[in-house]
């Protein structure tokens, strides 16, 4: 077995979801080499070689990956891929973008966002919003698949002396090009990778509101995300979104404050360790996934909380 | 300008499904079937470009059985002009649907695809950017805005980080994300008018695609229930538990 692991970051460092990644990739067995593309990267494939039980790094340092640009990435990994059994890439919004399009290249189906490895070619995914686990063979020569984060543990992002090797062409397919981005700015820690998620709901009533979570997260050290309600009425960003089409968290402990538990928001959060669920209705579905209810306006709630903490 | 949408029939987003005894599969016996959210969201989409003069024409296609003419006649209803059904009682998957919807975009010629970005019921989020690939086109996925002009169509994505704008030749896919629109609702009158539009059927085979799928289904569970959990009666509580019976703060 020869598995290619797409790594994901943002051209200076390696982001923490591409170790969990690599776990998935040592569940399978075999030979693991990482895959840089972007532009002026050098720095992300050498911190690639130092990850443990990476075995090769093939950097490919062009202006043609430097937005990761799916047009681009996907003709470079279906190129490069076609010599390896697997190809791993994370279920983030990058690797979704370009893991479809360079399966359908090499024209093998691909398994998407899957939570365990039960062998080389079998594999555990959810579907219907975590409401079913689908347990799926490919008969494919190359078996294009998306990782979970959450659900495999990081491997150490130190320990192992990988040799990096630079690949010499690259193409520009010239059909999309970059305009412009804009990123969210923040200190506290990654939705994803946090020990601690607080999220709203439509319950806050308006983006000002949410300085009060912002205020408890910066006292636990958490991240903060929220409901599609809340993402829709423009109280937050899209990128705080929680749930079955947003952003999939499994922290140790996740506050839903004013959130009623639709199931597409649990399916983003179920896998949490500890869940605490703050709401006035009783009724709220959102109690039944919780460790911990309390049924109190969180308005009271919330700053009460802040004060004890 | 023609626009493509493909869209698909899935279970209600309002329906808890379960798993059959057997674990074969989800048991959809007698559930309610509805247009994936997200590909009303493309209808939608399509259906303002028409309205603001820059689309001419709207085809809706779905890879399905029969029943699937339901969803058609909606999207119909919704201001779609016609429909094709690609009639199939395989379990298609992303890729053999993408293939079929090739073989239709070579035929059809459009400049646009509007598709969802993920089918509710299997969430692969792949059809479009498959199509994309094997019809040589960019794809715009996940957005959020789309303004069509000069020849070029401008796509905002949700991406993880926050929102990304790409520039993209035409024809092109697009694949459409929750914060793109919000769709209408169909009128009486209009769905009386779908009733008339024009519903083509081809097979597979009409249009030279295998849907033979690659990934086989071994079995279906239902996830890991939580244990359920208690009531705490104040914050007081809730922090003592949180730290001396949970220990996570
Ligand atoms: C295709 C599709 C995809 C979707 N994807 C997602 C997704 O990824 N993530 C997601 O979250 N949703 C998603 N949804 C939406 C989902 O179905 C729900 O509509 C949404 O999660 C509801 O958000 P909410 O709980 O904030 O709002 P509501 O359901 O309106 O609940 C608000 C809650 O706040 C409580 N509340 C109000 N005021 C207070 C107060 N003062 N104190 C305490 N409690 C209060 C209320 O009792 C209520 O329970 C999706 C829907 C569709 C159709
Ligand atoms: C429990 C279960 C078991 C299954 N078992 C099998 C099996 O054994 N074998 C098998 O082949 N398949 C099986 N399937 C079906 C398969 O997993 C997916 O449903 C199918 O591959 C389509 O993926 P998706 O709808 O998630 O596509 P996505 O890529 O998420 O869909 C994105 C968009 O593509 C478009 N689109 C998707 N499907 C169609 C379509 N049919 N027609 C037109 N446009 C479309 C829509 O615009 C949609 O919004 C099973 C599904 C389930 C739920």
């Amino acid at each position: 077995m020869s598995i290619l692991v797409y790594a994901e970051h943002d051209n200076a460092t390696l982001k923490g979801v591409t170790l969990n990644v690599i776990a998935a990739a040592q569940a399978i067995g075999g030979d693991i080499t990482v895959l840089v593309a972007g532009e002026g990267c050098a720095a992300v494939a050498d911190e690639a070689a130092k990850v443990a039980g990476v075995s090769k790094v093939l950097l490919a340092d062009n202006a043609a990956y430097t937005h990761q640009l799916a047009e681009n990435v996907a003709a470079l990994v279906a190129e490069v891929g076609k010599d390896y059994t697997h190809i791993l890439a994370a279920a983030t919004t990058s690797g979704k973008n370009f893991a479809p399009r360079a399966a359908a290249l090499l024209d093998v189906g691909m398994i998407s966002e899957i939570s365990s490895v039960e062998s080389a070619d079998t594999f555990k995914r959810p579907i219907y919003a975590g409401n079913a686990i689908a347990t799926v063979q490919s008969s494919d020569a190359i078996k294009v698949i998306t990782v979970r984060g959450t659900s495999f543990d990081a491997v150490a992002a130190e320990g192992g002396s990988a040799g990096v090797e630079t690949l010499g062409s690259a193409t520009d397919a010239g059909i999309s090009s970059f305009v412009g981005e804009e990123l969210a700015k923040s200190d506290r820690p990654d939705l994803t990778a946090a020990k601690v998620v607080i999220s709203g709901g439509r319950g806050m009533q308006n983006g000002d509101n949410f300085e009060m979570l912002y205020t408890l997260a910066d006292k636990l050290g958490a991240a903060v995300g929220a409901s599609r309600a809340a993402v829709d009425a423009g109280f937050v960003p899209n990128d705080m979104q929680v749930g079955q089409t947003g952003k999939i968290v499994a922290p140790e402990l996740y506050i839903a404050i004013g959130i009623s538990g639709a199931i597409q928001h649990l399916a983003g959060m179920k896998d949490s360790k500890v869940i605490v669920a703050i709401n006035k209705d009783e009724e709220a579905p959102i109690f039944q996934v919780a460790d911990y209810g309390l049924v109190a306006d969180l308005f009271d709630a919330v700053p009460a909380l802040q004060s004890q903490l | 300008m023609k626009v493509l949408v493909p869209i698909k029939r899935v279970v209600d987003y309002n329906v808890k499904v379960r798993v059959k005894a057997d674990q074969s599969d989800v048991d959809l016996a007698n559930v309610k079937m509805a247009m994936n959210p997200f590909c009303e969201i493309a209808v939608e989409e399509a259906v303002r470009l028409k309205e603001k003069g820059v689309a001419t024409e709207i085809v809706v296609v779905t890879v399905g059985t029969k029943a699937a003419q339901e969803q058609l006649r909606t999207a119909m209803a919704l201001g779609a002009d016609r429909a094709i059904l690609v009639e199939t009682d395989e379990a298609a998957q992303p890729l053999g649907i993408a293939k079929a919807l090739k073989a239709l975009v070579d035929k059809e010629q459009p400049q646009l695809v509007i598709l969802g970005k993920q089918a509710i019921d299997g969430d692969n989020n792949q059809t479009g950017q498959m199509l994309a690939a094997l019809a040589g086109m960019p794809q715009g996925t996940f957005a959020s805005e789309v303004n069509v002009a000069e020849g070029k169509v401008k796509v905002t994505r949700e991406i993880d980080g926050g929102l990304q704008t790409v520039e993209l030749n035409l024809p092109a896919v697009v694949t459409t994300d929750l914060r793109l629109n919000e769709p209408r609702y169909a009128s009486l009158p209009n769905i009386m008018k779908a009733k008339k539009k024009p519903l083509d059927t081809v097979s597979p085979a009409d249009l030279g695609v295998d849907l033979t799928p690659g990934i086989k289904t071994l079995k279906v569970e239902p996830p890991a229930e939580r244990q359920a959990g208690i009531k705490v009666a104040s914050v007081e509580e809730l922090v003592d538990k949180l730290k001396n019976e949970a220990k996570v703060i």
